[in-house]
């Protein structure tokens, strides 16, 4: 009995966990239904959201390192901290912004190329955004607070010690990420599916050629998707940032999203959602049952097997598109 | 046909022809040093059924691609309404109301059917973007008209059983009426059909030579044509233009086309001594 209440606080906690990986892979889903684009750089995307987050709340003066190098100053600090809310707001329109360069400097000249070439594309850009993250706003680990509620959730500890007699161990970070995982998700499937501008991006994703000749303009479209997805790792730096603080590892978390992305299905939100928590709770509770017969540290590889064996059995994932040929 | 006027014409059947849509003058477009099209003019008039023939490689195409924006010719005007229309990209000329279909189908395989069509309608959704978000006001009340629209061309169309059907599963012949369905339900002033009856059997090609009829006859679409068949087109059109490498060989009404002789020799071939 006490093994199966164990169980369910790690089931709990992979949940939460699959929460967190989900909405990394959402900002995959959105550039790639959409541009049928693999986005490399969805992962530092986050990070330079997390870092531009915390500079702007700490009034730090950007590009100070090179300002000071070039000019013989000292800059480092405006002096002031903004609050939480207008940094979030001000880091929105700074994803914004990079989305429109993004469109006008790298994907206007690659259209109707090769989706290799657009991936090699977004690993230049990964690259590109990682360097200027650094020269922006300092190499240094930086904490970030937006005033999130971290720590252990007493009320659940509590509620489910005179349940079970066991007190379960939720963090209140995690708890959160999931309520703005899933207002998000929710937000974004009634855009897809419910406005103008969502079947725009719907057609885009499935055939531009038609779309232009709808009046639908492709540029805008893609300035668009890449806004929301800057959005997306926004939020996804802001709640791997608050956790385990805003460095370069943050950028890596986009790697865990692929496993997640071949089970789900690489064009399907609700997939994004479900590949996360399958992975999420899969990885912990092999933790959990197989992890001490094999010598622990399961997680680390869990994911990608899982992964593999999707790619063999089911290669479009749980809800991606049959790839139907005709002949 | 009567005597053709400023104002128009009245085809043999009796219909009364419009003043000028669209005039193209001179235009020249090259691919390097392929030229595809060759100092071509031509004029469509309002409610006329004006078909594009030639042999493979003629520049049909190439000229609907012109029409619609996705080619820019080097040189010559496009005058659209009497005004010089200036380089524009393939969405913009959507906006102004001239709507296509492609010889290759372009769809979106993965939405149904309902949902292809209703992109069609997409410039003729103005409610602001909060108010759809939201599902409230505006938004709504121009998503039950457009929906509304749609069902009449559904309806129109004979494809009320395949609404909700993905596009990718319909046979070929079905996915070309979808295509008309999307473009007409743009409503368009211009509907440019590049092929519309290209792989099709006679029984299929007879259902569309009805459909582009009765779009023309009921709505009073004007229509730009692009075909291969000439028994087919003869049947349709008011006026032809006949082009072979890349220039105009003919123009005039199915008759006097059929009984040019540079459109012969350019069909059966000439032979050379």
């Amino acid at each position: 009995m006490d093994q199966f209440i164990f169980g369910m606080e790690v089931v709990m906690n992979g949940l939460m966990t699959g929460v967190m990986y989900a909405l990394v892979a959402l900002g995959f889903v959105l550039i790639f239904k959409a541009s049928g684009v693999f986005n490399y750089a969805q992962g530092v995307m986050a990070l330079f959201a997390a870092l531009t987050l915390v500079g702007i709340q700490n009034g730090q003066v950007p590009f100070a390192h090179l300002i000071n190098a070039t000019f013989g100053t000292s800059l480092h600090h405006f002096g002031w901290t903004v609050p939480a809310v207008l940094a979030v707001a001000l880091t929105a329109l700074v994803m914004v912004l990079l989305a429109f360069l993004i469109e006008k400097l790298v994907l206007q000249h690659l259209v109707g190329q090769e989706p290799i070439i657009l991936f090699m594309a977004t690993i230049g850009l990964a690259y590109f955004l990682e360097g200027l993250g650094d020269v922006m706003w300092g190499a240094d680990i930086k904490t970030l607070n937006v005033g999130l509620p971290q720590g252990i959730s007493d009320g659940i500890e509590e509620v489910t010690a005179t349940w079970f007699g066991y007190g379960f161990f939720i963090d209140r970070l995690d708890l959160w990420a999931t309520l703005i995982a899933a207002m998000l998700v929710a937000a974004l499937v009634a855009f897809a599916q419910y406005t103008k501008q969502g079947r725009a991006m719907r057609a885009v994703a499935d055939d531009h050629q038609a779309a232009m000749s709808v009046g639908i303009s492709l540029r805008f479209i893609w300035v668009m998707v890449w806004s929301i997805a800057g959005f997306v790792a926004l939020v996804a730096g802001i709640m791997w940032g608050t956790k385990s603080g805003v460095q370069f590892s943050l950028s890596l978390i986009a790697l865990k999203a692929l496993p997640v992305l071949m089970l789900g299905g690489f064009t399907s939100i609700p997939g994004a959602i479900v590949g996360g928590l399958i992975i999420g709770v899969g990885e912990k509770l092999f933790e959990f049952t197989i992890g001490p017969m094999v010598g622990g540290a399961t997680e680390n590889w869990f994911a990608y097997v899982l992964a593999l064996i999707f790619l063999v059995f089911r290669p479009q994932g749980l809800f991606g598109e049959r790839i139907i040929e005709r002949v | 046909m009567n005597a053709m006027t400023q104002d128009g014409y009245v085809t043999a059947d009796g219909r009364q022809i419009g003043p000028v849509v669209m005039e193209l003058r001179n235009i020249t477009l090259r691919f390097g040093g392929v030229v595809a099209i060759k100092d071509i003019s031509f004029d469509i008039r309002q409610g006329e059924i004006r078909a594009i023939i030639g042999p493979n490689g003629a520049g049909k195409s190439s000229m609907l691609n012109v029409i619609s924006g996705f080619y820019h010719p080097q040189d010559g005007q496009v005058i659209f309404k009497g005004q010089v229309r200036p380089a524009m990209k393939p969405y913009q000329v959507a906006r102004l109301g001239i709507a296509r279909t492609f010889q290759n189908i372009a769809l979106f395989e993965g939405m149904s059917v309902l949902d292809n069509i209703m992109t069609g309608r997409l410039n003729k959704m103005k409610a602001g973007f909060l108010s759809q978000a939201l599902w409230w006001g505006a938004a709504e009340r121009e998503e039950i008209e457009n929906r509304a629209a749609v069902e009449r061309i559904i309806d129109f169309l004979e494809i009320q059983n395949i609404r909700k059907t993905p596009v990718g599963r319909l046979p070929y012949g079905l996915k070309k009426r979808v295509e008309l369905a999307r473009a007409l339900a743009a409503e368009p002033n211009l509907l440019l059909l590049d092929e519309p009856m290209a792989g099709m059997n006679v029984e299929e090609k007879e259902d569309m030579s009805r459909f582009i009829l009765s779009v023309n006859d009921e709505f009073g679409t004007t229509i730009c044509l692009i075909e291969h068949d000439m028994g087919v087109v003869m049947d349709l059109s008011d006026r032809v233009v006949v082009m072979d490498y890349g220039k105009k060989i003919g123009d005039g009404t199915p008759s006097e086309v059929r009984s040019n002789q540079a459109v012969i020799d350019a069909y059966l071939g000439v032979a050379h001594d």
